[in-house]
């Protein structure tokens, strides 16, 4: 059988070196080489999606050869449930990445397409390795076409941000680091199955939870370390930002459900109270400065990291609920509502960020004050600014809706006053966003820089109806999405329902 | 095509016709853009006519089936499906018929707007939403119509996207109803967790298990659930249907097209909620509390937001503010149990609130878009159709003897009045002095509309298009054309008549009680049904009650006032400065709101972000750290010279403490 997991992640990375060696000269050739492998790579995703079968947690298309012999680290592949909708987002912002930049980035072409390619394989590879240390050089590599993105393209503050964003990002990883390596000590593997059988004490646990916990947190991003997030997607270039909202943030909510949760159950329910307050901070009180933004793309960061607050609540409710009924009847909710919480938010953050982006590449502002009445001239556009903007705001038929409606009712099970706290982001998610849409889209022609706009072209129309055509698949009929997950959502559930101290 | 299959095709007609005329608008044009529209919605008519002609002579049993399966989660079925029973279909109709009625006046009302298509567009997804809402068998697609809606109702509102005070109002309007959404939806998360199941039958089915049924909200103290449940579905209804304090998004959300206040504003959505809770039934009847809370909220609406329709003078926010007091009605009659008297008294509003709505919009036009009725008056000569349907409309909704609204009405008046429920007497002295308020704004409307002196004058040759100081026209005012006068004139014939002819299957055959339980103990209606004697002897008997005569005397003092002394208006407001001042403020709602929630949300927001996010995490923690290590590197760096001899000194320093230590110890 092919390896196709392996083509998956290799395929976009020697692409991207292949893209590179272009050199500077021949930019279209970059720019239509770097379609075709990003679109090859999606096509790729068809087989994986077909061959892929619902009914069991057992990891599938498993590829294994020895990399390191000496320190036992295996080059191990496979996915399940939880891997298999990322790797398809991940897939399906390639081409569209490459066409965002299409005729807007136009120095150093060929650098900057190879620097998504080569981030595409490496983040598909987060979310297909099985081995501790594979996953960790894939999480830190994917670290560096990243940094370079925002540091080559990016806007004025590029330093300051690139660096912040690399300090956060490492300082939480180094401590992950330190996890992996004792777990590997004490289970004498770098499979990341064999940790889940481990038998550890709880106070282990707890360090390896809070380990972890330093990592993911900090990538998701969760309250109070979300900060280098705004500054992050202020001075990236709108593909980083689009990759970055889109699919980076979900290492995080992945991280929780593949090391935190099965790794460490007991310390999870013995600290499912500090997450999930965290969680909640996440959705209202970023709910509150989202409100107050000035700048758009900050807005949406803002807006990204209420989001997240979904992710970590819909995960960790599940213990709760376990306490209060002796059975995790009604976690799956929770926990599946998260996934579709991550997938959701990749479609929409990526299609807010392309809409701020359209806007940029014509007006060069961020400022939400640059503009006014957009609607007059570009028509267009306002549809789907519009669309997302409510799709971020959860409206029913949207993707946005699915993933919050699920964890809030499943949260309700938990505590009312959880449900109560989540829920406040239907009228704060609404307010933030309808007030933006106000201001920009609607209202009478703002300045002279609007009165010359034009509407989107082609290129645009192509990647805003793809993304919108997936908000509204998602949200009309959903059961494709969750059914790929329940029996791996179900197994999750069972392993953490069994304490692991003996 | 078999029945199932017609069903599906009813909201999904309207659906493509508002793809088609919405994205293909420069495809289809203007004429085409109505035209697909207008079928599609005369369609679904038909078709929603036809499952009630078979309903009544057919015996066609409730349907109640799955379209397809949404998702399926932990053995939790969420489903698209519809329930079409007798409550369904009623609704179906009503809804259908005033949409069409709409779509064929808009031809006329929004003749000249560039927006023509999208109108059209969105107001055949407004239909589609509102069929999804009613037709739905489960309590997500409920939410889906219920937010879908609201969000056509934000696209209406705002239509005229460059006018300040529309996008405001529309903003406004979807904010607050989302505060009513929040309610609803924690509400269908108790019903989840309490029935694990939002299938109407399943939940309803398993209701009574549930009855005795706790929730500790604060530790220590237990709630019962079903009060719980209900109260945070009706705080979503309060937000639909404009109950307050959630009503303040209704009277600014006349900034929209007259067309789409007398559909979505009046006759339709804002009913959502009234059809939402007599849809739940089988719940609400387990929480007298929750009854009583319905009640006094609607007593309250009824009451006070018709008080505030007299002072106003723009004619659209006069019917806006009639609404809301015709919601609050409907309300109470929840609140009492007499479910089907609120059904009732939806439908008969629909025909008549639509008609005056549109009347109004009727109006507007000839006075070339001047809505204040200070610069009317003596219209009747001129627009004889706007005027005559206007006071069928009138007298159907203060009640007039065999009029629709007078049987609904009264109904209502009569149920709260057999209500031992807690609150019901206050709530009747509400309802029943809301009839003289509702004859006093209502006929002082038409008085100031079309009696009087002329309060405008024609100015010849002036710019028509031109804006025209207030009371000037450049051209005499002429009676609408046949779009828009035909629609008034049919609905002005259900305004008469349907109150009449479905009383008694509606009220007292029972022909609801196929979706509507209540409580043998609460049958309001049943009780009042044992006095009454028909439709005719009903009508006779109400010249001689009390809401009779307290909307003479609202008429009489209209009358007085504005037709012969306006100077005793003058003198009023001179009077009663305070209780003026109080209406004209709207009781100071709009204020509270604005620096309470809007302006103290921004300043939260603000303090909260320029405080901690930047102030301390950025300025503190990541920033301070970074110049904490800057600062400690400043002294580690002198160490390293880069000279060699220093560093074989510190070595050689180095060297002897190590050899130190070894030796001591």
């Amino acid at each position: 059988m092919m390896p196709l997991l392996s083509i998956l992640i290799w395929l976009p990375i020697v692409g991207g070196a292949l893209v590179l060696a272009l050199g500077e000269q021949r930019a279209n050739a970059a720019r239509y080489l770097s379609l075709l492998i990003a679109g090859a790579t999606l096509a790729l995703c068809v087989p994986l999606y077909m061959g892929f079968d619902n009914s069991t947690a057992a990891m599938q298309f498993v590829e294994q050869s020895v990399w390191i012999e000496t320190f036992k680290v295996n080059y191990h592949l496979g996915i399940d449930g939880f891997s298999l909708p990322l790797i398809l987002l991940t897939a399906f912002f390639g081409p569209l990445v490459v066409l965002g930049a299409w005729e807007v980035v136009q120095d150093k072409v060929h650098q900057y397409m190879a620097a998504f390619l080569i981030m595409e394989g490496l983040m598909v590879g987060v979310f297909a390795a099985l081995d501790g240390l594979l996953f960790y050089v894939f999480f830190e590599a994917m670290l560096i076409p990243m940094f370079l993105v925002i540091g080559m393209w990016g806007g004025p503050r590029r330093v300051y941000a690139t660096i912040k964003f690399f300090l956060y990002t490492f300082l939480g990883s180094v401590f992950m680091l330190v996890g992996i390596i004792y777990l590997y000590n004490q289970a004498d593997s770098w499979n990341i199955m064999d940790w889940h059988a481990l038998p550890l004490t709880l106070q282990e646990q707890i360090w390896l939870f809070l380990a972890f916990f330093a990592a993911f947190a900090v990538k998701i991003p969760m309250f109070p370390v979300h900060t280098w997030l705004p500054d992050a997607h202020v001075e990236a270039p709108t593909g980083g930002s689009v990759v970055l909202a889109a699919i980076m943030l979900k290492i995080g909510g992945y991280g929780f459900v593949r090391f935190s949760l099965p790794i460490a159950p007991d310390a999870s329910a013995a600290l499912d109270g500090f997450v999930i307050a965290l969680s909640l901070i996440a959705v209202v009180y970023i709910g509150f400065v989202a409100l107050v933004q000035k700048d758009m793309k900050k807005l949406i960061a803002y807006s990204s990291i209420s989001h997240m607050g979904f992710v970590t609540l819909g995960i960790f409710i599940a213990f709760s609920i376990y306490r209060n009924s002796g059975s995790m009847h009604g976690a799956g909710l929770g926990m599946e509502g998260a996934m579709v919480q991550m997938v959701s938010h990749g479609f929409i953050s990526g299609a807010l960020f392309l809409c701020v982006g359209v806007l940029y590449d014509r007006v060069h502002s961020r400022e939400i004050s640059a503009y006014g009445g957009v609607a007059n001239t570009m028509p267009w556009f306002a549809f789907f600014a519009v669309l997302f903007f409510m799709a971020n705001s959860g409206l029913p038929g949207t993707s946005g809706f699915v993933g919050e409606f699920m964890v809030i009712l499943a949260s309700f099970r938990a505590n009312f006053w959880y449900a109560f706290a989540a829920g406040l982001t239907l009228i704060l998610g609404a307010a933030y966003s309808l007030w933006l849409v106000k201001r920009v889209v609607f209202g009478e022609v703002g300045n002279a820089n609007v009165e010359a706009l034009e509407d989107i072209n082609g290129r645009e129309a192509v990647m805003l109806s793809s993304l919108a055509f997936m908000v509204l698949l998602v949200g009309l009929w959903p059961a494709p999405l969750v059914d790929m997950m329940h029996v791996s959502v179900n197994q999750l559930l069972e392993q953490i329902a069994v304490s692991k101290i003996n | 095509m078999d029945l199932k299959t017609l069903l599906i095709v009813i909201p999904l007609l309207p659906l493509f016709g508002a793809i088609v005329a919405g994205l293909g608008r420069h495809v289809v044009g203007r004429a085409g853009a109505h035209w697909v529209t207008i079928l599609a919605v005369a369609a679904s008519c038909a078709l929603s006519v036809n499952v009630l002609y078979q309903q009544i002579f057919a015996g066609l049993e409730t349907l109640n089936f799955s379209v397809y399966t949404w998702m399926v989660v932990e053995g939790v079925t969420f489903e698209v499906g519809f329930l079409v029973d007798h409550l369904t279909s009623l609704m179906m109709c009503v809804v259908t018929f005033v949409s069409l009625m709409v779509h064929i006046y808009t031809i006329g009302y929004m003749q000249d707007d560039p927006g023509y298509q999208r109108f059209f567009a969105y107001i055949n997804l407004f239909t589609f939403a509102m069929l999804m809402l009613v037709m739905s068998n489960n309590f997500m697609q409920l939410f889906f119509g219920w937010e879908a809606v609201g969000l056509v109702s934000y696209l209406l509102i705002g239509f005229w996207f460059k006018k300040e005070t529309a996008i405001f109002a529309n903003m406004k309007a979807f904010l607050v109803n989302r505060v009513g959404d929040f309610g609803f939806l924690l509400g269908i998360a108790a019903v989840l967790m309490t029935f694990n199941s939002l299938d109407y039958a399943e939940v309803f089915a398993a209701a009574p298990e549930a009855a005795t049924d706790t929730i500790a909200l604060i530790p220590g103290v237990d709630w019962n659930l079903m009060t719980v449940i209900c109260v945070c579905l009706f705080i979503g209804a309060m937000g639909k249907s404009a109950q307050a304090p959630l009503h303040v998004w209704l009277p600014d959300s006349m900034e929209g097209p007259t067309p789409i206040s007398a559909l979505i504003h009046a006759a339709t959505m804002v009913t959502a909620g009234i059809f939402m809770v007599a849809r739940m039934s089988p719940l609400f009847e387990m929480s007298e509390a929750a009854l009583s809370f319905v009640m006094l909220i609607g007593a309250f609406t009824a009451l006070a937001m018709g008080a505030i329709g007299i002072v106003q003078n723009d004619i659209k926010r006069v019917v806006a503010y009639s609404t809301l007091s015709q919601l609050g009605y409907m309300t109470v009659a929840l609140g009492v149990s007499a479910y089907s008297a609120a059904i009732f008294h939806l439908m008969t509003h629909a025909f008549f609130k639509a008609l005056l709505f549109l009347g109004a919009g009727s109006v507007i036009i000839a006075m070339h878009h001047q809505q204040d009725m200070r610069y009317m008056g003596g219209l009747r000569k001129y627009m004889p159709i706007t005027w005559l349907t206007g006071w069928l409309g009138t007298l159907a909704l203060v009640g007039f003897p065999f009029f629709s609204g007078y049987y609904s009405k009264d109904a209502i008046i009569l149920s709260v009045g057999a209500s031992e429920r807690f609150g019901s007497d206050l709530t009747y002295w509400a309802v029943e002095l809301g009839v003289f308020i509702t004859a006093l704004y209502s006929f002082r409307l038409l008085y100031l509309t079309f009696h009087g002196p002329e309060k405008f004058q024609v100015v010849p040759g002036a710019d028509p298009h031109a804006h025209l100081p207030d009371g000037q026209l450049a051209h005499a005012p002429h009676e609408s054309p046949l779009v828009v006068t035909i629609p008034l004139v049919l609905l002005a014939i259900p305004s008469v008549l349907i109150g009449f002819f479905t009383m008694q299957p509606i009220l007292f055959g029972g022909w609801l009680s196929d979706a509507i339980t209540v409580n043998p103990a609460n049958d309001v209606v049943a009780r009042i049904g044992a006095d009454i004697d028909g439709p005719v002897g009903m009508a006779l008997h109400g010249f001689v009650t009390l809401p009779f005569w307290l909307m003479m005397g609202g008429l009489t003092l209209a009358t007085v006032i504005y037709l012969f002394r306006p100077s005793i208006a003058e003198a009023v407001k001179a009077r009663a400065g305070f209780l003026y001042r109080l209406l004209d403020n709207k009781y100071y709602f709009d204020q509270f709101n604005q620096k309470v929630f809007a302006d103290g949300t921004v300043k939260l927001g603000r303090g909260l972000w320029s405080k901690f996010d930047a102030g301390f995490i950025d300025g503190w923690l990541v920033n301070g750290s970074a110049r904490l290590v800057a600062y400690v590197a400043g002294f580690v760096r002198r160490w390293q010279t880069g000279f060699l001899y220093d560093y074989a000194f510190s070595m050689i320093i180095g060297l002897i403490a190590i050899l130190g230590v070894w030796v001591v110890l």
